[in-house]
């Protein structure tokens, strides 16, 4: 198999089943995926997502490297240790990956992108770098957890008070959302991909290794791929290669807020494009779809919709919800109901707007 | 893994067949497919009265993963249908080769089902 994440062993002995993802061998479940997705929903759970591709941004051109690089704005963080969702785009708009970029120090930032685009991405960066004073440096080896759930602040704190010190667990249990420490050069934010509370810790491999046994000696449920997967599609995220690829601009999959247009002088990579279609009535909307017959909403499926055809991007099944719900792009007009095609008959959809579930409530109504 | 039940049949594709007193086949996926596929979600049953010929698709299996076509093993007619799973597909993973079942079938000619293979070729397909 592939490229192994320090956490492999720790995987297999949890009885993993693992799978190739990326080129990485990482864990699919261990188990029941759903089991594990109630779980992150009702109490805590952990991701072993070390195979997220870190760039290490340094120098006095840095911020104005980032300013250019990526569709959203750097400079919405200010002074503050903390990340920001953002689009990577190539000149015509069409999106390369999406990515946050954490801002560490004055001159210091960490980018943190999907396994699977990291060729690419790396690419850009290394073109957009040569006109900027600017050190790209690639990590490897590293521990990336991501600690999710109503509990994941409590079992995160303990964690880190046994295995890093009770300085850091003092600055961990102080992070507002969204928020991030770099305190003894360790960081740690406030997000997640999960709609639930919780925190992304990056770690040597060593210490990551301490941090996961830790964690789960406290009650911590391990968590795979499948489960991140079905957490991430209640809550309404994007997930690369499957709801945007390199064929679309951030303004058909919903992302139209993570690219800054404002100020006007900013020139970042892809501007010119979006600015063309911005105000483009005839855009597909993104949207959720909620299946009220019968079968499963897989992506690819085609949409039937009052106003034209549209594709599922994402689709399966819900456990908060015990239904099947999707994301789906679809052409723009006011229509509640649809039909999917599943295996040559149309079943009806509710059109919904994501998120389906935020912080284990269910936020759409199917009805 | 569970061990393979000797009573039965199996294809291929992972399917298990038992044979009724009445001449029945009772049709339903191994352990070790259910296994592979992952938690099920959803389960669409052959309508009973439908015909099908060998390697028809008569069936399909959700699960969190992926769907997944469910082959008639022999020709012949569904007679009846596993109505609990329409609610309860996990009772596949609970239970394959009891509550888990498919559908049951009046076999088109009832020596076909002998071809299928038997537990011991069943666990050597497993192996390879």
């Amino acid at each position: 198999m592939g490229r192994a994440t320090p956490l492999r062993d720790a995987h297999r002995a949890l009885g993993a089943r693992m799978v190739d993802f990326a080129g990485w061998e990482l864990p699919l479940h261990y188990g029941s995926q759903v089991s594990e997705h109630h779980a992150v929903r009702a109490a805590c759970g952990v991701f072993d997502v070390s195979h997220l591709a870190l760039t290490e941004v340094s120098g006095r051109g840095a911020r104005a490297f980032l300013r250019r690089l990526l569709a959203n704005d750097v400079d919405r963080l200010g002074e503050r240790v903390a990340g920001l969702y953002a689009c990577l785009l190539e000149e015509s708009g069409c999106v390369v990956d999406d990515l946050i970029a954490y801002r560490l120090a004055n001159d210091h930032y960490r980018v943190v992108s999907n396994a699977a685009t990291a060729r690419p991405v790396r690419a850009q960066m290394r073109g957009v770098a040569r006109a900027f004073p600017v050190r790209l440096e690639a990590q490897e080896g590293h521990v990336t957890l991501a600690v999710q759930g109503p509990q994941a602040m409590e079992l995160g704190t303990a964690a880190a008070g046994s295995v890093i010190g009770p300085r850091y667990a003092a600055a961990l249990a102080a992070l507002k959302a969204f928020n991030a420490t770099n305190e003894q050069g360790i960081l740690s934010a406030r997000t997640g991909y999960t709609g639930e509370d919780g925190f992304e810790i990056y770690l040597g491999a060593a210490m990551g290794r301490s941090f996961w046994q830790a964690l789960i000696d406290a009650g911590a449920t391990p968590c795979g791929l499948g489960a991140r997967d079905t957490l991430r599609m209640e809550a309404g995220f994007c997930l690369y290669g499957q709801d945007m690829d390199a064929t679309v601009t951030p303004l058909h999959c919903g992302l139209k807020w993570t690219v800054a247009m404002e100020p006007p002088q900013r020139n970042f990579v892809g501007r010119r494009a979006l600015e063309a279609v911005w105000e483009d009535r005839q855009l597909p909307s993104f949207r959720g779809l909620v299946l009220k017959g019968r079968g499963i909403l897989r992506a690819g499926q085609k949409v039937l919709t009052p106003a034209g055809e549209g594709r599922v991007t994402s689709g399966g099944y819900s456990p908060t919800m015990s239904a099947s719900i999707g994301l789906a792009r679809l052409p723009r007009g006011r229509y509640a109901e649809c039909e999917v095609e599943i295996r040559g008959a149309g079943v009806s959809c509710a059109v919904v707007k994501p998120p389906f579930v935020r912080r284990n409530r269910i936020l759409v109504d199917s009805e | 893994m569970s061990e393979i039940p000797t009573e039965l049949k199996f294809t291929s594709e992972h399917e298990w067949v038992r044979v009724e007193d009445d001449g029945a086949l009772v049709v339903g996926i191994t352990d070790y497919a259910q296994e592979q596929l992952g938690d099920l979600v959803f389960v669409e049953t052959p309508e009973a009265g439908a015909s099908f010929v060998a390697g028809d698709v008569c069936a399909v299996v959700e699960s969190v993963k992926a769907a997944s076509d469910i082959y008639a093993p022999v020709a012949g007619d569904v007679v009846s249908v596993n109505e609990a799973l329409q609610d309860s597909p996990e009772l596949i993973s609970d239970d394959p080769y009891g509550a888990g079942w498919l559908f049951r079938m009046t076999p088109e000619d009832p020596a076909e089902w002998e071809d299928l293979l038997d537990s011991d070729q069943y666990g050597e397909l497993l192996e390879s």
